[in-house]
């Protein structure tokens, strides 16, 4: 993998996806503990007490007016509920469950074909492997989304988790669409696939994905194998054609992204009666080298960590997700999510500073951005905190979110974060007008 | 907990690809070295007094400047070495101190950083700091008079000015190779059009500079050129004569590209360089100077805003 840009800084930097084969994900001992964010911010124990016991498969709410919940992957006991703040001060509440010996699993769905139902499956999946994006969906209004992609590829680079999935557990995958498209009204299912750069070396070699579309009446687009051409926006415009407007949200434009783990978690779920708990990772050594992991969900990743003998030190770096659009955290402590693709770590040296320079205008940013955003300009405006112009005159809602511009800035400006800054303040500014707006008309 | 350890916490991504503003300096007063070192043999010790003088006093007042304006000392960037040592390339050898001084002052200080800095400056600050002077005393970028003790072997007619004053039949003696190998006065470091183009061509490939905007100020160059010659051979010089003398070969790789006043996107970086190549030899051929490289740089930074929000639509765009 070529990180530094090459002699001939003329050619632009190439990022292949992962295309290696992996072999089956390796299963580490059961974690001791879990931890599960919820995503209702924490207001007390709520419905839950301390020393309460669950099992495994269980669906846990926990305040009486919030509809969010989580679904325990062990059998064992709460052992505390808590906050938890992420990326941009969102809130969480985190419950940890320590585990016993012996597992028993909750049956949820009886084998009643009438319980294959949008609502059981917004009511019980929600948590599961892949975090199926079921909320866009209603029953009242079937139209709204009109298609489902199942991305059978990986966002970021060095991961191969739904490249794996996607053909390692094509029945599921195929049960999982059909019952997908029976339960949402979605028209048309395209399942998103890494396209083979030369037959003998053919990237998780996707034979299987014909049966599977075969199978589901879905169909078959491939994916270019070069960074960002797996990031929604791109399969959005390069397979479907859809060139999806700045700023409309998902729902809005009519298609919802699921992952192939997703999809397989409902497919499972429904055949088998019980949520599912596992999740494949991948996991990035220090040396770039991978591992494909299985574990429980909520799994603390330094028992990840502990199996495979990576050891960490003062200011290492741990990165949730890939290199280019992962988020850091500061804890081992922190567990595998629902969407937990991939855990990546760094060693300190490897580590490049960011500066507080200003845009030396040198183009490469401008250059290398795949949906043409002037970077250059952007970020001047982002700098000094004029958001509603950056995003008026400078197109910053047209950003994908791809970091590429970061990675090559030569003043090194964190410019993707400047970029999500942006993004957020403004999305800050818009709910505070609309509440003072409600508060004005009541 | 206790005795955690400290992990680095940062936003994606979280790779860069290693290069930096200091590289870019280097490699910039790299690629300009084997041109400067022609001038140091050709016009020896005052040369390179020259040089000396203009790129410690470009970076003493970029030193000044910062402790003035209380910010941390950016010295360790480069830009103030490569801004010393391009005014250094165009300056004459027996530019007196003074000059040198006031040039540096110009150039780092109204140049730049009355603009925040680098990557704030509208103009190319060496570029206006050589026009400054020429304009404040005339003959400090006489090159005729400039050389007027020395001798070389070779003409000691400065080309521009004796193709302006005389006409085509005086600049015979000029032939192309003698031009790219050195073989005329000028400024310390634009007189070697050889080294000049293998610098620029090393800038280019690695990506140091924006090729389109050096090759299209050199076509730009050659095209009026070679018009105007069409129309007039006995007036005006063809066009290998304008792209091997004056400043058209420093300025393509080292002065039009400069990253804060050009263009980034495609079709402005065409025009641009385009533009300032045209304008470079229509004042060469019409205006009053001998040459118009500095003034025709200058012109089209001024432009440089307005061009450069012509570019491709972002993708998404609403309407
Ligand atoms: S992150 Fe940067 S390069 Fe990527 S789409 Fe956004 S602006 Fe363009
Ligand atoms: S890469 Fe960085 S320094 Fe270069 S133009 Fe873009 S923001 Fe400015």
């Amino acid at each position: 993998m070529m990180i530094k840009r090459s002699f001939f800084g003329l050619a632009k930097p190439r990022f292949a996806y992962e295309s290696a084969n992996p072999a089956k994900p390796e299963k580490i001992s059961m974690p001791k503990i879990v931890t599960l964010f919820c995503k209702t911010p924490y207001r007390g124990n709520g419905l839950l007490a301390v020393g309460e016991k669950v099992k495994t498969g269980q669906k846990v709410l926990l305040y009486g007016d919030s509809d969010a919940y989580i679904i325990s992957s062990v059998t064992g006991t709460v052992s505390s509920v808590s906050s938890y703040i992420g990326d941009f001060g969102k809130s969480y509440t985190a419950i940890t469950i320590s585990a016993s010996a012996q597992e028993e699993t909750e049956d949820v769905f009886g084998k009643d074909p009438a319980e294959i139902s949008l609502e059981n499956a917004k009511k019980f999946l929600a948590f599961s492997p892949g975090a199926p994006a079921l909320e866009g969906f209603s029953e009242s209004d079937k139209s709204k989304i009109k298609t489902i992609v199942v991305c059978g590829v990986d966002t970021d680079l060095l991961m191969f988790t739904q490249q794996y999935v996607m053909k390692n557990r094509t029945e599921d995958i195929s049960k999982g669409i059909s019952i997908l498209k029976h339960i949402t009204g979605a028209e048309s299912v395209v399942i998103a696939i890494p396209r083979a750069d030369n037959s003998d070396s053919k990237p998780c070699g996707m034979k299987n994905a014909g049966a599977v579309g075969g199978a589901s009446g879905a169909e078959i687009r491939e994916i270019r194998s070069e960074y960002p051409a797996a990031l929604p926006h791109m399969i959005a415009k390069e397979v479907l054609g859809n060139v999806v407007t700045a700023g409309k949200t998902w729902e809005e434009i009519g298609i919802s992204f699921f992952s192939a783990e997703a999809v397989a978690s409902v497919g499972q779920a429904f055949r088998s009666g019980r949520v599912p708990v596992n999740k494949v990772v991948t996991l990035i050594k220090k040396d770039m080298s991978k591992v494909l992991v299985e574990v429980r969900l909520g799994t603390p990743i330094r028992d990840i960590f502990n199996a495979f003998d990576v050891t960490l030190n003062e200011k290492d770096r741990i990165i949730i997700g890939g290199p280019l659009t992962g988020a850091s955290v500061y804890s081992e402590d922190f567990p595998v999510q629902p969407d937990t693709d991939a855990i990546m770590v760094q060693d300190a040296e490897s580590i490049s500073a960011v500066s507080d320079y200003p845009c030396i205008n040198c183009g490469e940013c401008v250059r290398i951005c795949p949906v043409n955003v002037p970077v250059n300009m952007l970020v001047r405006f982002c700098e000094a905190g004029k958001y509603q112009d950056a995003a008026d005159m400078y197109d910053l809602y047209s950003c994908i979110g791809c970091g590429l511009c970061s990675f090559v800035c030569v003043a090194k400006i964190p410019i993707f974060q400047y970029i999500r800054l942006a993004k957020y303040e403004l999305e800050r500014m818009r709910l505070a007008n609309l509440e003072s707006e409600e508060a004005a008309n009541a | 907990m206790l005795n955690q350890k400290k992990f680095i916490v940062s936003h994606a991504p979280f790779w860069h690809n290693g290069t930096s503003i200091s590289e870019r300096s280097y490699h910039t007063v790299l690629a300009a070295f084997p041109a400067i070192l022609l001038g140091l043999i050709q016009y020896g010790a005052p040369a390179l007094g020259v040089i000396c003088l203009s790129i410690s006093s470009a970076m003493l007042w970029e030193l000044a400047f910062n402790k003035i304006s209380k910010c941390p000392v950016t010295l360790g960037d480069g830009n103030a070495m490569v801004i010393g040592a391009l005014f250094a390339m165009l300056a004459p050898a027996t530019m007196p101190w003074w000059s040198v001084i006031m040039g540096t002052f110009v150039a780092m200080i109204i140049g730049k950083h009355i603009y925040g800095g680098i990557g704030g400056n509208p103009l190319n600050p060496v570029a206006l700091s050589v026009a400054i002077l020429m304009l404040s005393w005339k003959g400090v970028f006489d090159f005729n008079e400039a050389y007027r003790h020395y001798e070389l072997g070779f003409s000691m007619a400065y080309p521009l000015a004796a193709v302006k004053n005389f006409g085509v039949s005086a600049i015979s003696d000029f032939n192309a190779k003698d031009l790219l190998m050195g073989k005329q006065v000028g400024g310390i470091g634009s007189g070697f059009g050889l080294a000049l183009i293998v610098g620029g061509i090393y800038l280019m490939f690695r990506g140091f500079i924006r090729w389109e905007i050096s090759l299209s100020f050199l076509f730009g160059v050659g095209l009026t050129a070679m018009m105007f010659n069409a129309s007039d051979p006995v007036r005006y010089a063809g066009a290998g004569f304008h792209l091997l003398t004056g400043y058209t070969l420093v300025a393509a790789f080292f002065l039009v590209p400069e990253d804060s006043s050009s263009p980034v996107n495609l079709i402005p970086m065409l025009i641009f360089g385009l533009s300032a190549g045209v304008l470079t030899v229509l004042i060469r051929n019409i205006g009053a100077y001998v040459d118009g490289t500095i003034f025709a740089i200058l012109f089209m930074n001024i432009v440089n805003p307005l061009l450069d929000k012509i570019r491709p639509k972002a993708i998404g765009k609403a309407a």
